[in-house]
């Protein structure tokens, strides 16, 4: 077991024990720390497979983006945790059996030398350090992948329309400005000349000031 | 580096929707309420302008685009034309409806097409990862659409079962698919397709990440044991969006299940085929007897639905390609007769109420004879009684299993139809021996009574004279694939 080796089952095992705890801690804040550092661990593996850029890309969005926004939203929310958590021993037992028997299924395939033998799978090469893992990125993905790369983009448009359509409303309780109205105002709109009681000799139609006006 | 140009051709259509409905999302900005209808008659040119392009570019030979990832063959574009009629007329039933309903919104509009937009990449996919993009934008607009009406407690909790579901067939469906990459180097359904064609013996990695795909697919198409969402998904859902899911994207999923399964997997046939069977025969099963016990009528057809798409498994099971294009006549019948099922629930229902319980069809023969009528003949195809298109749906799909050696399955697709057969009647007594519980006239603007009229007619004289569409189904599917 060289090096290489030593490093990728230490990362892969801190990553299990915080992807575990993601599921099981009973604070939420700490179930998204943890989730932060299965991201951290996550990519440093895909480091040690040469994808320096997807790794960084991985901590820069998730953890310093998401994961930001996700913690905000738990601490704002009051959320009382222990409603979510009713009914969770009473379906344990089911839960637990379905997970078991899924489990050793895996494991009788996966152990089975059946599985191994095909070696089939293309192991991918190793490059030498001048090869630029982002270029090849950017090549592949303005050229050979641009297809999914533009749906991906129309997902993303999608996203936005669907948050907007769904959050969206005229609240009636509202105050705000509208500038049009305000610009298109006219003199005679706001502003009215209200004959006062020492003036009755100019006092021309009394009738036309309202009531209320005429008393103050 | 050069970089050659791809031929856009072939994926004309899908880039005249994508330039539409951004082009609908900005001008519908700079519409009042009351110029509404504008956005409404944009969404169906655009898919009139859609169909007519799919038409005219329609090539007899398969043509390959985009690093062979976009494929435009004779299934893709029937198929196209199909799911373009089916949202039309999902559009046109839904106009009051939604109007009604607060819903008549640029947006309702906007994810619509944006739904068809990732139908029609999953029709054209030709590569795993577009096929899961097709598939995701249809899902996100479904997602939605689904919750559109945000202030109704039932529409939100469906649509957030819909959405945490969706996700997991989704996860499923993406570690199947890294499975088979990882076991055949390529993404590419037509590189998949050779290279199993030449692994000989072991096949214990392609098998394990074919049983995730299958579980996948399964929940895409709502079959049991992966069929929980569709009936809370259905009945909570309004009707409008109802009606969209339970129509269109059904022509997608056999695309989906079309080119995963028998373009790309053809060399697993016989690992597949097992767990088709077992599907189909939960499906029909579960279904059809769950049916029974329903009192609401979207959830009936929700039930329905599950035994409908158990039968058009039947189709592909059968490995042959008689098979497949008996599946996909199945899907186009299911589709017309599931358009015109839930457009009755929204023809009966009127500003605040909804027709969604069965005893709201009491007597309908009474209010309306030509709408029970229509509703009868509907009702008689979905059960699959002779005189109309969906017993020879039924037909085909179990000609095709008999002819692959299910004759255990054969024997009771046919019993399940018979078991199922009382729901469908039921209805049918309602409306013609009962007393109508509502006396309110019902009243359908021109266009949707035209069509309704249209919708139920056509199931009786496709019942008639089935083999123009089956030639069709054949035509397309023998010319794709080979």
């Amino acid at each position: 077991m060289n090096a290489q080796m030593l490093i990728f089952y230490l990362f892969a095992t801190i990553l299990l024990f915080a992807a575990v705890r993601v599921v099981t801690a009973r604070n939420p804040v700490h179930s998204a720390l943890y989730l932060v550092l299965s991201f951290f661990t996550a990519a440093a593996l895909w480091i040690m497979l040469q994808a320096e850029f997807l790794a960084i890309v991985l901590v820069l969005v998730y953890v310093g983006a998401v994961m930001v926004l996700f913690l905000f939203v738990v601490m704002m929310l009051d959320i009382n945790y222990d409603t979510l958590r009713e009914g969770f021993w009473s379906n344990l037992p089911f839960a637990l059996t379905v997970a078991i028997l899924m489990a050793a299924e895996m494991v009788v395939v996966l152990a089975g030398r059946d599985f191994w033998a095909n070696g089939s799978g293309s192991v991918p090469t190793l490059h030498g350090p001048g090869y630029s893992n982002t270029k090849e990125l950017g090549r592949l993905i303005y050229t050979e992948y641009v297809y999914p790369f533009e749906i991906a983009s129309v997902i993303l448009l999608v996203a936005i329309v669907a948050a907007i359509a769904l959050t969206l409303r005229r609240r009636k309780d509202t105050k705000f400005q509208d500038p049009a109205a305000q610009i298109a105002v006219r003199r005679n709109d706001r502003l009215r000349i209200i004959p006062v009681a020492a003036d009755t000799k100019l006092m021309k139609k009394p009738e036309d000031a309202p009531q209320s006006e005429q008393t103050s | 580096m050069t970089f050659p140009m791809p031929n856009l051709t072939p994926a004309l259509p899908e880039i005249f929707v994508l330039v539409m409905v951004s082009l609908i999302l900005v001008i519908d900005l700079f519409l009042s309420a009351k110029n509404r209808f504008i956005t409404y008659a944009l969404t169906q040119i655009t898919l009139l302008g859609a169909a007519w392009i799919t038409v005219s570019t329609h090539g007899s030979a398969p043509q390959y685009t985009f690093s062979n990832m976009f494929v435009d063959d004779a299934m893709s574009d029937v198929l196209k034309l199909m799911s373009y009629i089916a949202v039309s007329v999902v559009l046109v039933y839904s106009r009051s409806y939604i109007s009604l309903r607060g819903m008549f919104r640029g947006e309702f509009f906007a994810l619509v097409l944006f739904a068809m937009l990732g139908m029609m990449v999953m029709i054209s996919a030709n590569h795993f990862l577009v096929l899961y993009m097709g598939l995701e934008l249809l899902s996100l607009s479904l997602y939605a659409m689904v919750a559109l009406q945000r202030d109704s407690a039932i529409s939100t909790e469906a649509a957030m079962k819909y959405f945490v579901l969706g996700a997991l067939a989704s996860g499923l469906l993406l570690y199947g698919m890294s499975m088979l990459y990882g076991a055949t180097g390529s993404l590419n359904i037509n590189q998949v397709a050779t290279v199993i064609q030449n692994t000989t013996g072991n096949h214990v990695v392609l098998t394990f990440g074919l049983v995730f795909i299958v579980a996948g697919l399964a929940f895409k198409l709502g079959v049991v044991p992966f069929h929980m969402w569709i009936p809370d998904v259905y009945q909570g859902a309004p009707t409008a969006v109802t009606l969209f899911i339970g129509s269109a994207p059904k022509i997608a999923a056999f695309a989906f299940v079309t080119r995963l399964l028998v373009d790309g997997l053809q060399g697993l046939v016989h690992d597949w085929q097992g767990m088709l069977v077992i599907m189909a025969f939960l499906s029909m099963a579960i279904g059809n007897i769950t049916a029974i016990a329903q009192t609401n009528i979207k959830r009936m057809l929700a039930y329905s639905t599950i035994s409908h798409m158990g039968f058009m498994l039947l189709g592909f099971l059968s490995g042959s390609l008689n098979g497949y294009s008996s599946s996909m006549f199945y899907v186009l019948v299911y589709v017309l007769m599931s358009l015109g099922g839930f457009g009755m629930v929204m023809l009966m229902s009127r500003k605040g109420f909804e027709a969604e319980n069965l005893d709201d069809f009491k007597g309908l023969n009474q209010r309306s004879p030509w709408y029970a009528f229509m509703m009868l003949l509907l009702m008689f195809s979905m059960a699959g009684i002779p005189p109309t298109v969906g017993f020879y749906a039924k037909l085909s799909v179990l000609q095709a299993a008999l002819q692959a050696g299910f004759i255990w399955l054969v024997v009771a697709a046919v019993l399940f139809s018979v078991i199922g057969a009382f729901y469908y009647l039921r209805i049918i007594k309602l409306m013609y021996f009962d007393s109508p519980v509502d006396e309110t006239p019902i009243r359908p603007e021109g266009d949707m009574a035209m069509l309704m009229s249209t919708n139920g007619l056509a199931v009786l004289a496709l019942g008639i004279l089935p083999q123009p569409l089956m030639a069709l189904c054949a035509y397309a599917i023998q010319r794709s694939l080979l």
